[in-house]
């Protein structure tokens, strides 16, 4: 992990409070980050905002020295973010947690779970699955036609299904029913998103093997502060969201 | 320019040091800087047994600090002399073992755990945690029950022991001078102030606790305030915390009467905080008409 001063190349909004930022990122820093991994961006040098936000990586362009993230505007530091432009410095400790070790998985088919916000990082997972021979199936799922972002790559790299809380796009319902009506075959799942919709992929797909990527209030963000803490299965210990995390085996830890 | 300042059990190279519960017990900054840069270590609080903490969320951001409800999550005394300190010893580093409890004797236990061992320094008893349902800040805000557990602690401790004084108590000065009277070699403060965020569409606290301890800038004026009164009441030396982010507010800390000073949230904004704070003190000294530390401290008490 190292800490960065860097420029951004590009801002831009690509849903509704959804937006999109491309960072400068010298390729020898970007071959140590594996998909799943975040960075942790500090919110101007002032001392109004003390804890920095996790941010999902959501793609990189090792020759292109580039770094693409993805997130939400979802309160004041979020906001403060979007109102930097092309040129303008971003300190960051990149990168951040334990990614998708997909290395060490033997896999033909994988099957590609993202919720809101928990899409970003399955958008770089494919690429790299793809990479390996895999074939990638993708749901996403948004709460309205207006949160819907990236359909077209993803669709670019395997089948893609959207589907809508309220039905205004795609498929109404939530992204466990796409499971259900398209039993979609696979080795392993890879899933991001909200708690409830992770708890509910779990359960549905409880005799298959897969990953689910986690988020929570971060202090720290490198494992020194204990905030963001999630129990395992017997509850007998905690495993950190920032450090251990943010992806865990399915069945590792209580969501 | 020397920064070296001694104090009860501890000779600092500087009176730069990550405050307790903010740096864990070293490992993940030691990735970005030489721990042996630093003045101390605080480390995190030791209870007898392995805790858990509180549920999630467990930290929320306020404007210009922070509200936190760890809950003492940590491995127990045991594994953390068995695990931790053994890696701080490759440092040259003087360690500060911050203890804590729901009873006094659990307070006892933890002491005498580290009294078996000769990998710390010196103890901060934590007598002011809020985020605990038992014991914890209960010790920190009643004269006569900060009195017993710091002369409990004493006995079962052969290195210096400094009291973690809370902001929430009534009469921070009758709290110093009680522990003082009680053998404390030292005092640290402050811990944090209770606080609370609602969430708006959640209507509800934001923190699973509730309550939680605000630390951050945002409580460095009632830092600064409380170790002036104290520094005038009491003969042993400060540490002082509370929001510390620049070179200019740790000469406010040792004006006000502290002799050291700790950094904790602005670690989380910075995690290379400490480092440039002890390389930016001296200009700030010198600009101050300052020729070392030692000068500095209590130097804001001329009328």
């Amino acid at each position: 992990m190292k800490l960065i001063e860097t420029k951004i190349k590009s801002i831009t909004v690509i849903a509704k409070d959804t937006v999109k930022l491309d960072i400068h990122v010298d390729q020898d820093l970007l071959e140590t980050i594996r998909p799943g991994q975040f960075v942790y961006i500090q919110i101007g040098s002032s001392s109004e905002h003390m804890l920095r936000r996790p941010i999902s990586i959501a793609d990189l362009d090792k020759e292109g020295n580039q770094l693409t993230l993805i997130y939400k505007e979802l309160g004041e530091g979020t906001r403060k973010l979007s109102r930097l432009r092309k040129d303008d410095s971003l300190n960051m400790l990149i990168p951040c947690g334990n990614g998708y070790r997909i290395d060490q998985l033997e896999m033909t088919q994988a099957l590609l779970v993202g919720g809101g916000i928990g899409v970003p990082p399955l958008y770089y997972l494919a690429k790299k699955l793809i990479e390996k021979g895999v074939n990638v199936t993708t749901i996403i799922g948004f709460q309205s036609k207006e949160d819907v972002f990236y359909e077209e790559q993803f669709q670019r790299l395997g089948k893609c299904y959207v589907t809508t809380n309220d039905g205004s796009y795609g498929h109404q319902g939530y992204v466990t029913d796409i499971i259900e009506q398209e039993q979609p075959q696979f080795d392993y799942y890879f899933a991001c998103g909200p708690n409830p919709m992770l708890k509910a992929i779990e359960i549905k797909l409880k005799d298959e093997k897969g990953f689910l990527s986690l988020e929570e209030r971060m202090g720290c963000g490198i494992g020194a502060c204990y905030a963001c803490v999630v129990p395992t299965k017997d509850e007998k210990s905690n495993k950190k969201i920032c450090q251990d995390g943010p992806v865990f085996h399915s069945g590792e830890v209580k969501i | 320019m020397s920064l070296a300042i001694e104090l009860p059990g501890l000779k600092l190279k500087n009176p730069i040091m990550p405050a307790s519960g903010c740096f864990s017990f070293g490992r993940e900054f030691s990735q970005f800087y030489d721990l042996s840069d630093l003045g101390a270590i605080m480390i995190k609080a030791a209870t007898e047994h392995k805790r858990l903490g509180n549920q999630t969320p467990r930290v929320a951001e306020t404007k210009s600090g922070m509200l936190n409800a760890i809950g003492l999550q940590n491995p127990g005394v045991h594994k953390i002399i068995e695990n931790e300190l053994p890696f701080l010893k490759t440092f040259d580093l003087p360690v500060i073992a911050n203890i804590a409890g729901s009873t006094i004797e659990e307070y006892e236990n933890v002491a005498k755990a580290f009294q078996q061992t000769d990998l710390i320094d010196a103890i901060e008893l934590n007598i002011s945690c809020p985020n605990v349902k038992e014991g914890g800040v209960q010790f920190g805000t009643i004269p006569e029950v900060a009195y017993e557990v710091t002369r409990r602690v004493k006995k079962h401790s052969n290195v210096p022991v400094y009291v973690k004084l809370s902001p929430n108590a009534a009469d921070i000065v009758s709290i110093a001078k009680a522990v003082e009277s009680a053998g404390a070699d030292g005092l640290t403060m402050i811990n944090t102030l209770t606080g609370m965020k609602i969430d708006l569409d959640k209507r509800r606290p934001l923190l699973s606790n509730k309550v939680g301890g605000l630390s951050g800038p945002a409580i460095k004026p009632v830092a600064i305030r409380m170790i002036y009164d104290v520094y005038k009441a009491v003969g042993i030396p400060i540490i002082g915390m509370g929001g510390i982010l620049t070179p200019e507010d740790v000469l406010e800390f040792l004006m006000a009467g502290a002799s050291a000073v700790a950094v904790g949230t602005a670690n989380f904004q910075n995690p290379m905080i400490c480092k440039e704070l002890i390389e930016q003190l001296p200009a700030t000294l010198k600009k101050y008409g300052f020729e070392n530390v030692k000068e500095a401290i209590g130097s804001g008490h001329s009328v």
